[in-house]
């Protein structure tokens, strides 16, 4: 089914469903769906490949400030479909009947029409198998290719309607030496081209010869390093997780509550937004509000803006800026700097270059203070030339330390990172982000 | 069966390619609920219902997946057609050429003691707003919550060579917080962090006194607004089964999973220390360390007859008295690495193919009290409920967090500390159990995380109170 087809459906099940509400009832409606293709390799062969066609719906059926909310899978077609959206929505009267008002609840009420396609040329998947197949001959290449069409609709009995399609690939890859030692890399986008494809391949090829010298062990200390992109979205996941929703905020579970009860603060150079125009996520919520193009979230290291859904918008009395209700970014930018992203190694001097770090979590929220691993493509280096490999690290560390009194600068260029995460469905968020060159980071074991 | 079943089986049935050296239809509907009371309000009440079919065709050294929401007769023939090209466009570059997959034939269900529907949705959210407003003890509570998630999975997989396997798993899982803040120090406690999870109906709320616990976790969240910083050093450490289902999970659990020893992972989740060549020789920790897959344990989170693959599910020890005896690989995968292996090839859903996966995974109980574990230790901390955890990819380097710690000092607890955390290397830290208790406890966690593409799943853990020697403990920030 074409993706105009299942926004037809879409719009045509939510007229349906309106014509059959009692009442003062209101009716909000949420799908989202995708057509994928996921192959997975391992060795440079195939471990698992396989297409995946889904379409769920979630709905909030509220009368007055009574609701409910429930979410059915539909099948895109309307003979099988509206009996099931009958029954989801005679379920949810049973339930409302019984629940209490909600004091929280909000929903848009003068909500804009709108929609948003990104388009590309993706290749059929068997020749994309073949090309990644080529290029993988002779190594021991590990990942995934996943692509397709992903979709989401707003749509809501005072006939609201929006919409959002792309149609995108994401191949997320490593390249192994032994044990884990590798090199980690993607090519990402809506218009594949053989030649990026290679050219990027071709790097991980050459950084995996890197990887061939005996690795160097390094004693738990302080390091001067660098962080590329790739290992500063794991950095900007933990700040994300809390750290800029209202609701953490007010219930003192942010970890940047020391930015709100002590005045900390990060460098100067650090400013941080929601970019929901430069990402390829929806500009529309569940509850029907629109996002704004971008929502400041710490300006010249200090914080600024939260990102408030409707039900704390309604708790704390603020207005909302179109969040979800996890209340998290889905297009994180940060602004880059003016350290030459191609000098970052003679920068860097004698330290570590960081590619990626890996299972980062607190160990201790509100001190933000944040542990985890080094892992692919980390080096130790001297006199801005990479001399080794290094055995995997682990750090322990304060935000307000790597990005705050020891950040020495920012790259003056910042990459764009799509989400290749898969967890129900593909993602649809995105991250743009510079490299950082740190004085010192903690390594403890 | 009811008449729409027998129908959707028969069209199932109907569309597998007879010819396919192995085809198969994994159908499953999970039908969710959630229930949340916050500060007194009632959250909206939320359910889910999601159901599609999976096909898998194997076909001359290849083998394809199509995965659908769309029941129709047209959708499942779109769906088998793309499995069967998959399969097609895979011959040949396979990591594994010729099926081990059984046509088995059988059933399991979930026993349940006491249904949920026997108490009505009103008194549901009575007992929740309850027990949310008893662990309001202090104005510095800042912030708390009751939930109640439940699922009702029913899997049906039938083969092209008459298997047929049929499942109905339902579990609940049990969620308290209680949130206090003084300035800049903010303590949470919960109700095991939603590590008190089972198989069955009302029974698991009283399994971990789930009507008891609100008072004690809003003392204990104010009470570490006043406790001193975990202290710094090497010493003996305890932990609860509410701590050590996060140990297990990732520096037993992980490394022993068969398609990370086969380099599946190493592009996501992770590789592995553990080689193929260790087992049956390798001592994974002292000779007190005895842990077992074991999916027959009445109420476990985890527990089936059956995996995804209808590989049929039996106890089995894969660590005894220490030494590591076999890892957790379903039958492709045993057939991949020539190595034994356990019923635990496992798909999150309808829409993702089955891969090695944790169910239950347990270390089993010993001889001593709690008391005895405790009375051992001349200067260490007991910690409790998970908080934080961070573990290389290999899974040996960890560092992990608790809610609270409490010091023990010759033998006795002398108070509690805040911010407790602990750091160890998996294959080193087994070999310091030198306590294990006899109060085994069945749990589970309600999100693992793992695969391309990504899968979470529930799993579940059980084990009692645990001592390790030697353990380098410390605090938070100052």
């Amino acid at each position: 089914m074409s993706v105009d087809n299942i926004r037809q459906e879409f719009d045509d099940l939510v007229s349906w469903a309106t014509g059959t509400l009692q009442g003062d009832e209101v009716l909000l409606a949420s799908m989202r769906g995708e057509t994928s293709d996921f192959v997975r390799f391992n060795h440079a062969s195939v471990r698992q490949a396989g297409s995946v066609q889904q379409q769920s719906l979630s709905v909030d059926l509220i009368s007055g400030r009574n609701h409910a909310e429930g979410s059915v899978t539909l099948t895109g077609h309307a003979a099988t479909d509206r009996p099931r959206v009958t029954a989801l929505l005679d379920g949810l009267r049973a339930q409302r009947a019984v629940l209490p008002e909600d004091p929280y609840l909000l929903f848009a009420t003068d909500g804009v029409d709108s929609e948003r396609s990104v388009t590309g040329a993706l290749p059929a998947a068997a020749d994309a198998v073949d090309a990644v197949a080529a290029g993988a001959t002779g190594n021991d290449f590990v990942g995934i290719y996943a692509a397709g069409s992903t979709y989401e609709a707003f749509g809501s009995s005072m006939g609201q309607r929006n919409w959002f399609d792309a149609a995108t690939f994401n191949l997320d890859w490593s390249l192994h030496l032994r044990g884990d030692k590798a090199t980690k890399n993607a090519y990402a986008g809506t218009n594949w081209d053989d030649q990026a494809f290679q050219s990027k391949l071709d790097w991980s090829v050459r950084e995996l010869a890197a990887l061939g010298r005996p690795p160097k062990s390094l004693p738990p200390g302080g390091y001067r390093s660098y962080l590329t992109p790739a290992a500063m979205q794991e950095i900007m996941g933990m700040l994300s997780w809390g750290g800029f929703g209202l609701r953490a905020h007010e219930t003192r579970q942010t970890p940047l509550l020391r930015m709100v009860t002590e005045g900390a603060s990060f460098a100067p150079s650090v400013s941080i937004a929601e970019d929901i125009v430069g990402g390829v996520a929806p500009d529309f919520q569940s509850a029907g509000f629109c996002r704004p193009a971008a929502v400041s979230l710490i300006t010249d290291g200090v914080f600024d803006s939260h990102l408030v859904s409707p039900r704390s918008a309604q708790e704390y009395g603020v207005a909302t800026n179109g969040a979800e209700d996890h209340e998290y970014p889905l297009a994180i930018a940060m602004d880059p700097g003016s350290l030459p992203a191609g000098g970052v190694l003679d920068a860097l001097g004698t330290g570590l270059y960081i590619g990626n770090l890996w299972y980062l979590n607190f160990s201790d929220r509100t001190a933000c203070r944040t542990t985890g691993m080094t892992r692919f493509g980390t080096f130790w280096v001297e006199g801005g030339e990479i001399v080794a490999p290094i055995e995997v690290l682990r750090f322990d560390d304060t935000a307000y330390n790597l990005l705050g009194d020891r950040l020495e600068g920012l790259t003056d260029t910042a990459e764009t990172i799509l989400d290749s995460s898969t967890y129900e469905h593909r993602s649809m968020e995105s991250l743009r982000l510079p490299g950082a060159l740190v004085s010192e980071m903690t390594f403890t074991l | 069966m009811t008449d729409l079943e027998t129908r959707l089986e028969d069209r199932l049935r109907s569309v597998l390619p007879a010819d396919a050296d192995y085809a198969s239809a994994r159908h499953v509907i999970e039908k969710g609920t959630r229930l949340e009371v916050r500060n007194g309000v009632v959250e909206p009440a939320a359910t889910s219902h999601d159901e599609g079919v999976m096909f898998m065709v194997w076909r001359n050294g290849g083998i394809g997946y199509g995965a659908t929401s769309d029941l129709t007769d047209a959708g499942l023939a779109v769906a088998v057609e793309r499995a069967s090209q998959w399969a097609a466009a895979t011959s040949g570059r396979s990591v594994v050429n010729e099926t081990p997959l059984l046509h088995t034939v059988g059933d399991y269900e979930t026993p349940v003691a006491e249904s949920f529907e026997a108490m009505g949705l009103a008194d549901q959210i009575a007992m929740l707003v309850r027990v949310d407003a008893a662990m309001k003890v202090d104005e510095r509570i800042v912030d708390r919550g009751a939930a109640i998630l439940r699922y009702d999975v029913e899997t049906l997989l039938v083969t092209n060579g008459g298997g047929r396997v049929a499942q109905r798993i339902r579990q609940v899982f049990p969620d308290l917080h209680a949130t206090a803040n003084v300035g800049s120090n903010t303590q949470t406690r919960t109700y095991g962090r939603a590590a008190f999870g089972g198989q069955g109906g009302l029974e698991v709320m009283a399994q971990h006194g789930f009507a008891d616990a609100p008072v004690r976790i809003g003392q204990e969240a104010v009470a570490l607004l006043d406790a001193p910083n975990c202290p710094t050093g090497v010493m003996d450490l305890i932990l609860a089964p509410d701590q050590m289902v996060l140990q297990i999970h990732e520096s037993i659990g992980h490394p022993l999973e068969l398609d990370r020893i086969l380099g599946d992972e190493r592009n996501y989740a992770g590789t592995s220390f553990v080689t193929p060549e260790m087992f049956g020789t390798y001592q994974y920790g002292s000779e007190l360390l005895n842990v077992t897959f074991d999916p027959t344990v009445a109420g476990e989170v985890a527990s089936y007859g059956y995996d995804d693959d209808g590989t049929p599910a039996e106890r089995t020890h894969l660590i005894k008295d220490g030494v590591l005896q076999r890892p957790m690989g379903g039958t492709i995968s045993q057939a991949r690495s020539g190595l034994d292996g356990v019923a635990n090839s496992r798909a999150s859903s309808w829409n993702r193919p089955p891969i090695d996966r944790m169910a239950n995974l347990n270390v089993e109980a010993g001889d001593s009290t709690v008391d005895e574990l405790i009375a051992g230790v001349e200067h260490g901390v007991l910690m409790e409920t998970n908080v934080s955890w961070s573990i290389d990819d290999s899974r040996n380097k960890f560092q992990f967090g608790c809610e609270l710690g409490r010091v023990i000092e010759n033998g006795e607890i002398t108070g509690i500390v805040r911010n407790p955390n602990y750091r160890g290397i998996s294959s080193t830290f087994w070999r310091n159990l030198n306590g294990v208790a006899n109060d085994f406890t069945t749990m589970g966690t309600p999100n693992c995380g793992k695969g391309e593409p990504n899968q979470v799943i529930r799993v579940g853990h059980a084990s009692p109170h645990c001592r390790f020697a030697g353990v380098q403990v410390f605090g938070g920030e100052a």
